[in-house]
């Protein structure tokens, strides 16, 4: 059939998914939004852990005051860190020659994601300083401590899931933000008791609770006590990869 | 074995009909000229052709591969360049050919980088991000990306739009150069080149082909090439 073409290389998925995964990566440090976005999620994080939370007047050797308002920080910053992912491949046009290279777009959906992922981890990681001073001060559960982070990077790809599905439906990171941030906010919202009293009013106590149990708190809340639990660790991953899914099969039937 | 054919496609975006049962094959060496006004359906042939767009029915194939049912063979074989060349503008040239290249799974990926640079004309501007280029460096940026892996088909949708004579010049040049191993689909406004680069000229309007032939015999129709145009996609 082909015996007259020009031999080519054989498939290797992973070499075409590790190219996306580096310059992705990379991508995010080659603007100075990058280290913006690392010095405000770090900032966020620690004056709300001190000031809001009252981490030090609470005389506790635990983090959980610090993780607590974690929900809010990926609400606003994994849709911020998510919306480049592919409505700047639309605006750029690039979109167009990723298409159209030997790659499939399930490999580059996948190589995308995990290399947002690994910028938000890396944010995750750079507040190692505050669980350093916990240790020197007290002596906290390390174990509860790491839980705590699994919990956090978690709840982050659940974000970044809702993230890259406002980025696949618009060529505008500005809107792709919003929305995802808006998406993102409501999860955080679900299990407060403001949104829970207005739902009380016009649904039954147990669909009440059913609805609660799809907040990012009430699923990050066990982490961060030390409880490892399959049930919140399958909400976050089920809402990152099916973020991830619904993305790619958007591009895919543009 | 034709190395590109289109089998009857058709594709539309609502109630327009963008390519309208468009048939054509091409063989290695021949360098086939896309002429067609703004809209005409050439851009959206050939993102059918390289699976950019699914067409609603019909059959695109590349070096004997379907572009619907093998993407990533038929991809393999094929180098194409966008309208207006679309790159990553915050990376430098040599490392957004070395992304092509990985992405490929070339084999000694920095000599075919080198070469690739070599080829197009593009190491003095290596080291620089594309976002700081000319349209003309941009434009060989997007062609480099698309002959890095010398493929055996090449699609260049308006490869010289924008360019000053001198630039078109070079790239014509280039293009002479590997035409005679491949199969080339080059699209364009600019009647000149039909004479100058084309072995055989496909006119397109309203989605349809309104002729297909030898370049010879497409210049034989007139001497004024512009009232040729004219009444073949009036």
């Amino acid at each position: 059939m082909s015996d007259t073409t020009t031999p080519v290389s054989p498939s290797n998925s992973f070499a075409a998914f590790g190219a996306i995964f580096r310059r992705e990566f990379a991508g995010y440090f080659r603007t100075p939004l990058a280290y913006v976005f690392l010095a405000v999620f770090n900032a966020f994080a620690i004056s709300l852990a001190f000031f809001v939370g009252n981490l030090y007047e609470s005389g506790i050797a635990s983090l959980d005051r610090f993780f607590l308002y974690h929900p809010w920080l990926w609400a606003f910053l994994a849709p911020a860190a998510g919306a480049r992912l592919w409505a700047e491949e639309r605006r750029q046009g690039t979109l167009e020659l990723l298409l159209t290279w030997p790659v499939t777009v399930w490999q580059t959906a996948l190589g995308k994601f995990l290399a947002a992922w690994a910028f938000l981890a890396c944010a995750l990681l750079m507040t190692l300083p505050i669980a350093f001073t916990v240790g020197w001060l007290g002596s906290p559960d390390w174990g509860v401590i790491l839980s705590g982070y699994l919990g956090s990077l978690l709840c982050a790809g659940a974000c970044l899931g809702i993230a890259a599905i406002a980025s696949s439906l618009t060529r505008s990171q500005v809107i792709a933000f919003v929305t995802g941030f808006l998406a993102c906010f409501l999860l955080v919202l679900v299990g407060y008791g403001v949104l829970d009293e207005l739902l009380s009013g016009a649904l039954s106590s147990g669909t009440v609770d059913e609805i609660r149990r799809l907040g990012l708190w009430r699923n990050l809340e066990p982490f961060t006590l030390g409880l490892l639990d399959a049930r919140p660790a399958a909400y976050f991953l089920s809402v990152a990869f099916a973020g991830l899914g619904l993305s790619t099969l958007i591009v895919e039937r543009r | 074995m034709a190395l590109i054919e289109a089998k009857k496609l058709f594709k539309s975006y609502g109630a327009i009909r963008a390519v309208n049962d468009v048939s054509f094959a091409v063989n290695r060496g021949e360098v086939v000229g896309f002429l067609g006004p703004n809209g005409a359906g050439k851009s959206t042939t050939m993102k059918l052709l390289t699976g950019h767009l699914r067409a609603d029915s019909g059959q695109a194939v590349v070096a004997g591969f379907d572009v619907a049912e093998e993407p990533v063979l038929a991809k393999k074989h094929l180098g194409y360049s966008p309208e207006g060349a679309p790159a990553y503008g915050e990376m430098t040239v040599r490392e957004f050919l070395r992304f092509a290249a990985d992405l490929r799974g070339l084999s000694d990926p920095a000599e075919k980088v080198k070469n690739t640079l070599e080829l197009c004309r593009l190491t003095s501007v290596a080291a620089q991000n594309i976002d700081t280029l000319s349209k003309g460096y941009r434009m060989r940026v997007g062609f480099a990306q698309a002959v890095i892996h010398d493929p055996d088909v090449l699609i260049l949708d308006e490869p010289t739009d924008g360019l000053d004579p001198n630039q078109k010049f070079e790239v014509r040049r280039i293009l002479k150069d590997m035409a005679a191993r491949k199969a080339v689909i080059v699209s364009t406004h600019i009647l000149e080149e039909v004479g100058e680069l084309c072995t055989r000229v496909i006119v397109i309007a309203q989605g349809g082909i309104r002729c297909d032939e030898s370049r010879e015999k497409f210049l034989q129709r007139g001497t004024d090439l512009n009232q040729v145009f004219r009444q073949l996609t009036a």
